[in-house]
C-alpha cells in the first residue's frame, strides 16, 4: 500500500466510523431521526442525547491519547513511551480518585477536571524533578523516572481503595476500567477544548519531533531548543490526559498502538504521522466503544476492557516484531 | 577582514566531580581549518559539545562571531554553527533526502512549508557530497561511509558557516577517509567555511589543518602550525609513547609511521 493510499484509507476509515457508529446499538435509529433537532421522537432523543455525544467523546479521547503517544514516542525515541508508561495517566488517575472519594460533592461543574489536571501535572513535574536530581537529563532516566512515578501513583490509588467504603470503591473500580458514559454535548464540548488545544500544540512541534526522534544531539545542532520542546510536549500531554481521564477514566493502549499502526502505514514523518495518528486513534476508540456498547445486550461494558483486549495481543506482536524494543 | 569565528576564554567543565576541561583558551579565525588532537578521554568531543550547546553547564566564555554563545537562540546559532557527530544513529527511519531536508530547520518557521529555495540548497548539498544518487534510500540501510557523507550533506544544507566535526573519518576505509578530507577541503575553499575537526589521524591533519591544537587531560598542551607538531618530543609529551617518522615521498613532510609490533 502506498503512503498516499494509506493516508486516504485512514481518512475514509475515520469518517466512516464516525458516521456509521451512532446508528449502531440495541435500539434502531432511523435516518429520519437526524432531522429531529427538537428531540420529539425517542429515536431523535437517543441519537442526539446519547449516541452522537458518546461517539464524539470517544473520538476526542482516542485522538488525544494517540496524539500524546506519538509525541512521547518521538521525544523518548522509544516505542513503549505513552501517557501510561510515563506516569502521566497515573497522576491524573490519582487526582480523579481523590476527587471521587473526597470531593465529589463539590457543587462546581467539571470539578473533577481540576483534580485530574493537578494529578497529571504533578506526575510530569515529578518525572522532571527526578531527572533534574540525576544530572544529564537523558531520555533513559526520564523513562525510568516515569515508570517509577506510575507505580507510585498506582500504589496510592490502591491505598485510597483500601480506605474507602464499598460503594466508593465500586465506583472507583468501574471508573478505572475506563468507560465513556455521557449524555448531552457538554462533556464532548469541554473535552474538545482540551484535545484541540493539546493537539494544536503538538502539531506545531512536528518538525521538532522529527529531529528529536533521531537524536537530541542532531536536534540541537539543527537548532531545536530541546529543553523547551520537552516542556511544551509534557505540558500539552498532561492537558490532554487530564481531559480524557476526568471524563472517561484511564483508557489503555490507544496511545501506544495508534501511533505504531500509523507509523507502519504512513511512515515516520510527523507532519503526516501526527494527524494520521490523531484520526486513527479517534476512530479506533469509537470502534472499541461501539463494540463495548453492543457486545452484551442490555449492558454496557467499559471500553477499557475492549481496548486492552485488542491492545494486549498487539503489544506482544510488537515485542516480537520490533528489534528496537529489546535494546531499550 | 579577519573576523573571529570562535573565541574560547577560560572554558572549564566538570561532570560528577571529574574535571573534563580545564581553563581552555583559543580562538579560530573565520575560514580557517583547526584540527584538535589528543589521547582518548582528553576532552576533545566534550569541547565540541560545549561549543554546539549540547552541553550547557560549563564555566567560562565562548564567543561565536563576537557574540556570547549564551545570547544566541538555538535556532539562530544553528544558522551559524553545526555539529557533525562521530556517527549518526544506525536506525534512522528517514530517507537520505528527508534527512538532509530536515537540516533546513533553522531557516524555516514552524508552519512554513519547504520552498523551492530550500530544495535548491538541499540538491546542491547532495550534489557536492555525491549523495544525490542514493537520495531515496532509507538512512538505516546505508554503509558507514555513505552515512558520513550524508551527515556532511546535511551540515551543508543547514548553510552553517562553522562546522564542528567529531572524528569524521574514524570508522572509514582509506578511500572514504580521503573522500571526506577532500570534501571538507572543498567546502572550506568554496564557501569559506570554518572547520573545527577532532581527529586521531595526525598524518591527515598535518595536510589539512591551518592550525593544530592538542588537548591532554582537559588542558591545551600544544597549539601551533601543523609542521611543528611532527616532533618526537612534542608527540611523546602528548601521547606518552615514542614515535617514528618518515618523509612523505611527494611533499617531503615529516609523517608518522606505524610501530613494528613483535
Amino acid at each position: 500500500m502506498s503512503k498516499k493510499t494509506a493516508i486516504n484509507s485512514i481518512i475514509i476509515f475515520a469518517l466512516l466510523v464516525v458516521l456509521v457508529t451512532p446508528f449502531l446499538g440495541p435500539i434502531k435509529i432511523p435516518f429520519s431521526a437526524l432531522t429531529d433537532f427538537g428531540l420529539n421522537t425517542i429515536a431523535g432523543k437517543i441519537f442526539y442525547t446519547f449516541r452522537l455525544p458518546r461517539v464524539l467523546t470517544a473520538f476526542l479521547a482516542g485522538a488525544a491519547l494517540a496524539c500524546c503517544g506519538v509525541a512521547l514516542q518521538a521525544m523518548f525515541r522509544n516505542p513503549l513511551a505513552e501517557p501510561f508508561t510515563l506516569g502521566i495517566c497515573g497522576g491524573a488517575n490519582f487526582g480523579t480518585a481523590i476527587y471521587l472519594i473526597f470531593a465529589a460533592s463539590i457543587p462546581v461543574a467539571h470539578c473533577g477536571l481540576v483534580f485530574s489536571f493537578a494529578g497529571s501535572l504533578a506526575a510530569v513535574l515529578l518525572v522532571y524533578g527526578l531527572t533534574k536530581i540525576k544530572k544529564g537529563f537523558s531520555v533513559g532516566t526520564m523513562l525510568l523516572a516515569g515508570i517509577a512515578v506510575n507505580f507510585f501513583f498506582s500504589s496510592l490509588i490502591l491505598f485510597l481503595q483500601y480506605i474507602s467504603d464499598f460503594t466508593q470503591s465500586y465506583k472507583m473500580i468501574h471508573w478505572l476500567m475506563g468507560s465513556i458514559d455521557v449524555d448531552g454535548f457538554q462533556i464532548p464540548g469541554v473535552l474538545f477544548v482540551f484535545t484541540a488545544v493539546g493537539a494544536a500544540i503538538i502539531v506545531a512541534q512536528n518538525a521538532n519531533l522529527n529531529l528529536m526522534s533521531i537524536s537530541d544531539e542532531i536536534a540541537i545542532s539543527r537548532g531545536v531548543n530541546v529543553k523547551s520542546a520537552r516542556k511544551i510536549i509534557f505540558l500539552a500531554t498532561s492537558v490532554m490526559v487530564a481531559g480524557v481521564v476526568a471524563f472517561c477514566g484511564p483508557i489503555g493502549f490507544v496511545g501506544l498502538m495508534a501511533p505504531q499502526i500509523c507509523r507502519l502505514l504512513v511512515g515516520y514523518d510527523h507532519k503526516i504521522l501526527t494527524p494520521a495518528s490523531i484520526l486513527f486513534g479517534g476512530a479506533f476508540l469509537v470502534l472499541c466503544d461501539t463494540i463495548a456498547r453492543i457486545i452484551i445486550p442490555s449492558s454496557q461494558m467499559p471500553v477499557g476492557v475492549i481496548t486492552a483486549l485488542l491492545g494486549g495481543p498487539f503489544f506482544i506482536w510488537l515485542l516480537l516484531k520490533d528489534k528496537s524494543v529489546s535494546n531499550l | 577582514m579577519n573576523q573571529t569565528a570562535i573565541e574560547i576564554k577560560d572554558l572549564s567543565f566538570a561532570i560528577a566531580g571529574k574535571q573534563i576541561l580545564e581553563h581552555i583558551c583559543f580562538s579560530v579565525s573565520t575560514g580557517k581549518r583547526l584540527f584538535i588532537v589528543g589521547p582518548n578521554g582528553a576532552g576533545k568531543t566534550t569541547l565540541l559539545r560545549c561549543v554546539s550547546r549540547i552541553i550547557t553547564n560549563w564555566h567560562g566564555t565562548i564567543q561565536v562571531k563576537d557574540k556570547n554563545l549564551k545570547a544566541y537562540s538555538q535556532r539562530n546559532l544553528a544558522k551559524i554553527l553545526t555539529y557533525v557527530p562521530q556517527v549518526l544513529p544506525a536506525d534512522i527511519p528517514f530517507t537520505v533526502h528527508q534527512f538532509v531536508l530536515m537540516a533546513r530547520y533553522p531557516h524555516l518557521s514552524p508552519f512554513s512549508v519547504v520552498g523551492p529555495e530550500d530544495e535548491k540548497v538541499v540538491s546542491g548539498a547532495m550534489e557536492m557530497t555525491q549523495t544525490a544518487c542514493f537520495a531515496e534510500r532509507v538512512m538505516a540501510t546505508l554503509s558507514g561511509g555513505e552515512r558520513q557523507q550524508v551527515s556532511i550533506a546535511a551540515a551543508l544544507a543547514q548553510q552553517a558557516e562553522i562546522f564542528l566535526l567529531d572524528e569524521p573519518a574514524t570508522y572509514l576505509d582509506y578511500k572514504h577517509q580521503r573522500d571526506i578530507h577532500s570534501l571538507l577541503a572543498k567546502i572550506n575553499k568554496t564557501y569559506g567555511t570554518t572547520i573545527v575537526c577532532v581527529t586521531h589521524d595526525l598524518n591527515s591533519a598535518v595536510f589539512s589543518a591551518d592550525i593544530i591544537i592538542a588537548i591532554k587531560e582537559g588542558k591545551i598542551v600544544f597549539e601551533g602550525a601543523p609542521k611543528e607538531i611532527m616532533n618526537e618530543k612534542t608527540l611523546e609529551d602528548i601521547y606518552s609513547k615514542k614515535f617514528d617518522f618518515a618523509l612523505h615521498p611527494v611533499t617531503g613532510q615529516k609523517i608518522i609511521v606505524p610501530d613494528v609490533i613483535e
